[in-house]
């Protein structure tokens, strides 16, 4: 689709704004409605336009999938990191008040991370998840849905 | 107030209860894709109407977003064959759905009533976050602050669940490499 001039343009414009909103969505997720699972899920729908525009190929480009896979795991090791450290500093697994110099700061230390953790657990799993079905080769009888009638 | 609320939320169930009469009779994956997609806007309203913006921020992204997206790509993976529907009616399975669906009515009338502050649910540790939660996180969204902190193994089992369904595609679709499309076959 990457010929088509007005889906070109409207995408670079739409695709910033897009991810500005989910790392507000992230990191405003204490204020606002919002969160770490929904900043992933917008931040991904960002690429997986880009990708539907300019390409599988582009996409891979602009972030790599051994890149992708590593921050996928990341957020997990993230999210357990937190609990684990609240574990090695005298609490309960996943018990943040621990955290810092008094509990209410530990907690929100905790919340901070853990939704960071989620945010790129998510962000990245969606992402290979759509690549690996765009990616998957086509065969001349599996082509397309606009082959089907009724 | 209390009207409009009303009658937004009517209006919207009966917007859904026309989208899934449209979903069952369509033959089309590709209109089924995209109005399963309206269905997920139009609950995201229902719950914004309910006052919960969490639920509905998350079903509008997921729901109407990315689910339609990952839809899409699946029917362009798939060949798809259409019958025509020519069985008869059978009359006991309809029975036997006619006498589930009036048993589930019947169980509705036990369901406590919308924001019942006596109903179960509201009774056990809700008092507790609601007074508490700010004081005791200092992060002033409720949601996050159960979701995140007191609840913080289920939020972990989501995720890990999330990140074993991503191991899980990539093992039986592939890695999404397009180079060895060729020697590939399905």
């Amino acid at each position: 689709m990457k010929d088509n001039i007005i889906l070109r343009i409207v995408a670079k414009m739409l695709i910033p704004l897009i991810i500005l909103f989910a790392l507000y969505v992230q990191f405003h997720g204490d204020y606002s409605p919002g969160g770490g699972f929904q900043a992933g899920i917008i931040f991904s729908s960002a690429l997986i336009l880009y990708r539907l525009i300019f390409g599988l190929e582009a996409g891979d480009k602009a972030i790599p999938r051994p890149v992708l896979k590593l921050i996928a795991s990341l957020g997990v090791l993230l999210y357990t990191g937190t609990g684990v450290a609240a574990l090695f500093m005298g609490g309960e697994f996943l018990n943040y008040s621990v955290l810092a110099d008094t509990p209410v700061h530990g907690q929100h230390m905790g919340i901070i991370l853990v939704e960071l953790g989620v945010g790129f657990t998510v962000a990245a799993t969606m992402l290979l998840i759509f690549d690996s079905f765009a990616g998957r080769p086509l065969t001349t009888q599996d082509a397309g849905i606009e082959k089907q009638h009724d | 107030m209390i009207d409009i609320d009303i009658a937004i939320n009517m209006l919207l169930l009966l917007f859904l209860i026309a989208m899934a009469t449209t979903i069952l009779r369509l033959r089309r994956m590709l209109a089924v894709a995209m109005i399963l997609s309206l269905y997920s806007l139009l609950t995201a309203g229902l719950f914004m109407v309910m006052d919960a913006p969490d639920v509905a921020f998350t079903e509008a992204a997921v729901g109407s977003g990315v689910s339609t997206v990952l839809l899409l790509v699946t029917l362009t993976l798939t060949r798809t064959h259409y019958a025509k529907n020519t069985a008869r009616l059978q009359w006991r399975p309809l029975i036997i759905v006619l006498l589930t669906g009036g048993a589930l009515l019947y169980g509705v009338h036990d369901i406590a009533l919308m924001g019942d502050i006596n109903a179960p649910a509201h009774r056990h540790v809700a008092d507790h976050y609601i007074a508490e939660a700010r004081n005791e996180t200092g992060v002033p969204n409720m949601v996050t602050a159960v979701l995140a902190s007191y609840r913080s193994f289920d939020t972990l089992g989501e995720v890990v669940v999330i990140f074993a369904a991503s191991i899980g595609v990539m093992l039986l679709l592939g890695d999404g490499r397009r180079e060895h499309r060729d020697g590939d076959t399905p």
